[in-house]
């Protein structure tokens, strides 16, 4: 079976501007939302407690909120979290409480209620300190990242390809980052591990179609530019095609039977995968055509030699 | 022709058999067990304990199936849990006599039904984290400003022992911020006092500074060494006693470790009751021993609001005020030990103290020149303090065997002793993280994680034999070697597998499988452009090499990033990711090599590959 039997070159480059201007419109949208609505970050980051209670049948939250501002907790988020019977409640840090009593507090006014009682599922506390230093360690390891992937860049290609993968890259980061802020999804640190993760994934999709540009720049000598990157785009997209696709099933399947604890970890992998494929194939190859890569540029086996080592 | 050397195959199939062998101990599932440690710091547990239980257990018709003895814990493993309770209540009647002073602490646990020729050469399943087993995580954080001013405090005290020793006259010693000002009238005490502090003591750097005529001052600083030993101290005499505290709950696998400079983590598996266990572990208690002021009138003129200067007002656990000086006589580090008991005259109920060498030595000199006066005895939780109580001084106490006694009832004797012993931790500690999972989320998370994978795996098989045909069966085959060997890389490692690592292994899965797509696009263009079927096996694994080494670089840059910075279940992430990006480069290039090779490598003249 094979799904991309694609004889002729299909023309990416001539319709090069239409992808330019969608991909900036997302970024600037994305970074609208960024602005305006600012991210959902989860407790890691912000410091607080969360705590997770499931009842034998649904309820309502109202009654429940109404409980906890009564008992001085006015600040207290409730909502549910999966299915009516499970309640997530949500509580900022305050100064001058003590603060490492919070869940317990919450969960003996929860049970003294009328109605049944809910079982604890699971509690989350982290003290402000902690959630800087997160948030501060959560920094470092995108930044690492970001770092790490343009050194492996800039020794593997010549400046222009790497200039142009990282924008993919950044591309990439900033569309995910719009939609967590656009739908206020939970932003957490198991998020953004697994934006990170998909990042470097996405990337060694950019290697390949450049290592394509670059053995057809020195193999067809008749083809200009976007002819070239239009052919080395056509003849690994099956690949690139069928090798997300798989990845995607299992992100799907995780969607289906992870659970709430996992469902915003395989969202951003979602995300992330898909735009991962359209970047590395739409969004890289034209801001490389854009840098003026030319054949000239790989002609002398010696000079190309001497920029690798750059 | 493709065919390995039989070195070749003979290592990889080596690999995978290894891989197998590793893999086994996670479908064994639990068994019920009763666990067996010491519950006091002088109680040691000796192996000649199982002969005599063992019996005992048999008699009563229990037969446990199998008996582990390690350097912390005896454990019997049982058929079923009825076994186990009876057999819990059994070695609990014989080991502790008196349920009030349990020596052992005997506990329920779940141990790995893991054969024992398995065991022997440490294959064990892979360890679950506490979101997937359930159960109570903190981190705790020790005050380290604290364990020093409580240092200089104490150092304060010394200091003034060592000058009336000495007989230099000085104008008062105090502390100030992160110094003691010793002032003198006179230059020549000063200078006697200097010689006196240097001859004894290493840990504190002394600069003069005149402020007056009359006022001399001598200002004294903890070194550097002695901050540090201070505060190493703190956090091993903390860890100590949060042990000693945690073995009161009888948890079975309690993890208490150090983590930075002066964080510590406790990880409780299967607690359920939290509030009992942050109540014995968050007891960020400090004790000190102080003088109860009780010169005429000055109590009388604090409670009009005017507090004396050098002194604290306070209330007694019984509600009458007290008024308590400044000056630390004792810290918590200098008691040893706090038992409830009687009176050996009175018979009424009492609480007994052990000091330490220099505690004692002190505790004698402050008794000797205080009888009948009154000292308090305080427990400060998060910079309050409390009276826990505030004897008379009846006589000059030394050895450093205390006794305090009367007004006590027997229940509050117990809690006294608990108190002080609770209090006798270095330095306040914080709880600043907790994660707490419910046992029936941690169930669920299992489920979730394995039906994750699973049907990942499934649809993922389904797709490349569909589209690969044959050489897509054997594509399976890797990934399936590949799955195994990185659960036993995991059982092996004994990594904590949390549930973002389960969705690490299945998204391993879905990566690794574009090692194969790669070969195999490179098979089917080789073939399209008319290598012969042989040559297109070759060259598609030959070349894809390279192109799956790139492929695996920057993934594994994240998976680094997320080691080094993550924390947590984001650090299991990451484990598995890395250990898988490895697993996978393996069964992509060799493994799955390996199997074609056995499928088409023999035939000379080949007709065809079936590759879709």
């Amino acid at each position: 079976m094979e799904f991309f039997r694609v004889n002729n070159d299909i023309p990416f480059m001539r319709h090069a501007v239409k992808f330019n201007v969608f991909s900036v419109t997302l970024v600037l949208l994305a970074i609208f939302f960024l602005v305006t609505r600012g991210l959902n970050l989860s407790v890691e980051f912000t410091g607080g407690t969360l705590v997770e209670v499931s009842y034998p049948e649904a309820v309502q939250v109202e009654p429940i909120r109404q409980a906890l501002s009564r008992e001085g907790y006015t600040d207290a988020q409730v909502q549910h979290f999966g299915s009516a019977r499970d309640v997530l409640v949500r509580l900022p840090t305050r100064e001058g409480m003590d603060s490492d009593r919070i869940s317990e507090n919450v969960l003996a006014t929860l049970q003294a209620m009328d109605g049944p009682d809910p079982e604890l599922r699971r509690v989350e506390f982290v003290g402000p300190q902690i959630g800087d230093e997160l948030a501060a360690d959560g920094a470092l390891a995108l930044l690492f990242v970001l770092i790490g992937i343009m050194i492996y860049l800039a020794l593997r290609f010549e400046w222009r390809f790497s200039l142009a993968a990282i924008v993919a890259i950044l591309h990439d980061m900033i569309v995910i980052l719009g939609f967590f802020a656009l739908f206020q999804w939970d932003f957490s640190l198991a998020v953004l591990a697994a934006v990170l993760a998909a990042l470097g994934y996405s990337v060694n999709e950019t290697v390949i179609i450049f290592d394509r540009i670059r053995e057809t720049f020195k193999k067809k000598r008749g083809m200009n530019t976007p002819e070239v990157i239009n052919h080395a785009i056509t003849r690994v997209i099956s690949r690139t095609i069928i090798t997300h696709t798989t990845t995607l099933m299992v992100v799907f399947t995780m969607l289906i039977f992870g659970g709430e604890t996992l469902h915003y970890f395989s969202l951003a992998l979602a995300i992330s995968i898909i735009f991962g494929m359209y970047s590395s194939m739409l969004v890289s190859s034209p801001v490389v055509m854009w840098l003026g890569v030319s054949r000239e540029q790989f002609i002398k086996p010696k000079k190309e030699k001497e920029e690798a080592v750059v | 022709m493709n065919r390995f050397p039989i070195w070749k195959n003979t290592l990889i199939i080596l690999v995978l058999l290894f891989g197998l062998v590793y893999t086994i101990p996670n479908f064994y599932g639990e068994v019920p067990a009763v666990q067996i440690s010491s519950g006091k710091a002088t109680v040691n547990l000796e192996s000649a304990l199982v002969q005599p239980l063992d019996r005992a257990l048999r008699e009563e018709g229990l037969n446990p199936t199998a008996v582990l003895i390690d350097e912390n814990s005896i454990r019997f493993r049982f058929d079923d849990t009825e076994e186990q309770i009876r057999a819990r209540d059994l070695i609990e009647g014989r080991l502790n006599p008196d349920p009030a002073d349990p020596s052992y602490i005997v506990a329920l646990n779940l141990l790995p039904a893991t054969p024992n020729w398995l065991t022997s050469i440490r294959a064990l399943p892979m360890y679950l984290g506490l979101d997937l087993r359930g159960g109570v995580h903190f981190l705790l954080e020790v005050d380290m400003p604290g364990a020093v001013v409580n240092r200089l405090d104490s150092t304060a005290g010394d200091l003034r022992t060592l000058m009336r020793d000495r007989r230099i006259r000085h104008a008062g010693i105090n502390r100030e911020g992160n110094s003691i000002h010793l002032r003198f009238r006179d230059a020549e005490q000063r200078a006697a006092a200097r010689t006196a502090i240097l001859n004894n003591t290493n840990d504190l750097q002394l600069v003069e500074r005149d402020d007056a005529d009359d006022d001399l001052r001598l200002i004294a600083t903890l070194t550097p060494q002695a901050q540090q030993t201070i505060r190493e101290f703190a956090i091993t005499q903390n860890i100590t006693t949060l042990r000693n505290r945690i073995n009161e709950l009888g948890v079975a696998e309690p993890i208490i470790q150090q983590q930075g400079a002066e964080r510590i983590v406790v990880q409780l598996p299967g607690v359920q009751d939290v509030a009992k266990a942050k109540d014995i572990l968050g007891r960020t208690a400090t004790l000190e021993i102080r003088m109860v002021d009780d010169s005429p009138g000055a109590l009388e003129a604090a409670l009009q609001g005017q507090v004396p200067f050098g002194t604290e007002l306070y209330t007694e656990r019984g509600g009458s005020p007290l008024l308590v000086r400044n000056e630390v006589v004792l810290t918590g580090d200098r008691l040893v030990d706090a038992q409830p008991g009687f009176d050996g005259q009175t018979n009424e109920p009492a609480v007994h103290l052990t000091l330490d060498s220099a505690g004692a030595r002190i505790f004698r000199d402050v008794t000797r020149e205080n009888v009948g006066k009154r000292m308090a005895i305080l427990l400060i939780e998060r910079g309050r303090g409390e009276v826990v109580t505030a004897p008379v001084i009846r006589t000059e106490i030394g050895g450093g065997r205390v006794q305090i006694s009367g007004r006590m009832t027997t229940t509050e004797a117990n809690q006294v002793a608990l108190l002080l012993r609770a209090g006798s931790l270095a330095a306040p500690m914080e709880i600043i993280e907790e994660r707490t999972v419910g046992p029936s989320l941690g169930a669920e998370n299992i489920a979730r994680g394995f039906n994750s994978v699973m049907w990942g795996m499934v649809a993922i098989a389904i797709f490349i034999a569909v589209y690969y045909s044959a050489v897509g069966i054997m594509s399976v085959a890797a990934l399936t070697a590949n799955l195994m060997l990185l659960i036993a890389l995991l059982s092996l490692l004994q990594a904590t597998l949390t549930l973002p690592g389960i969705a690490a292994i299945a998204l391993t899965l879905g990566m690794a499988i574009d090692a194969n797509v790669l070969i195999n696009e490179r098979i089917r263009e080789e073939l399209r452009n008319g290598s012969s079927p042989q040559a297109a096996i070759n060259a598609g694994y030959d070349r894809a090499f390279d192109t799956i080494l790139d492929a695996n670089v920057t993934t594994f840059i994240a998976g680094i990033a997320l080691l080094v910075f993550g924390s947590g279940p984001v650090r299991g992430f990451a484990v598995v990711l890395c250990l898988g990006i490895i697993t996978s480069v393996f069964s992509a290039v060799l493994v799955s090599r390996m199997f074609v090779n056995f499928l088409y490598g023999r035939q000379r003249k080949l007709a065809g590959i079936r590759i879709g």
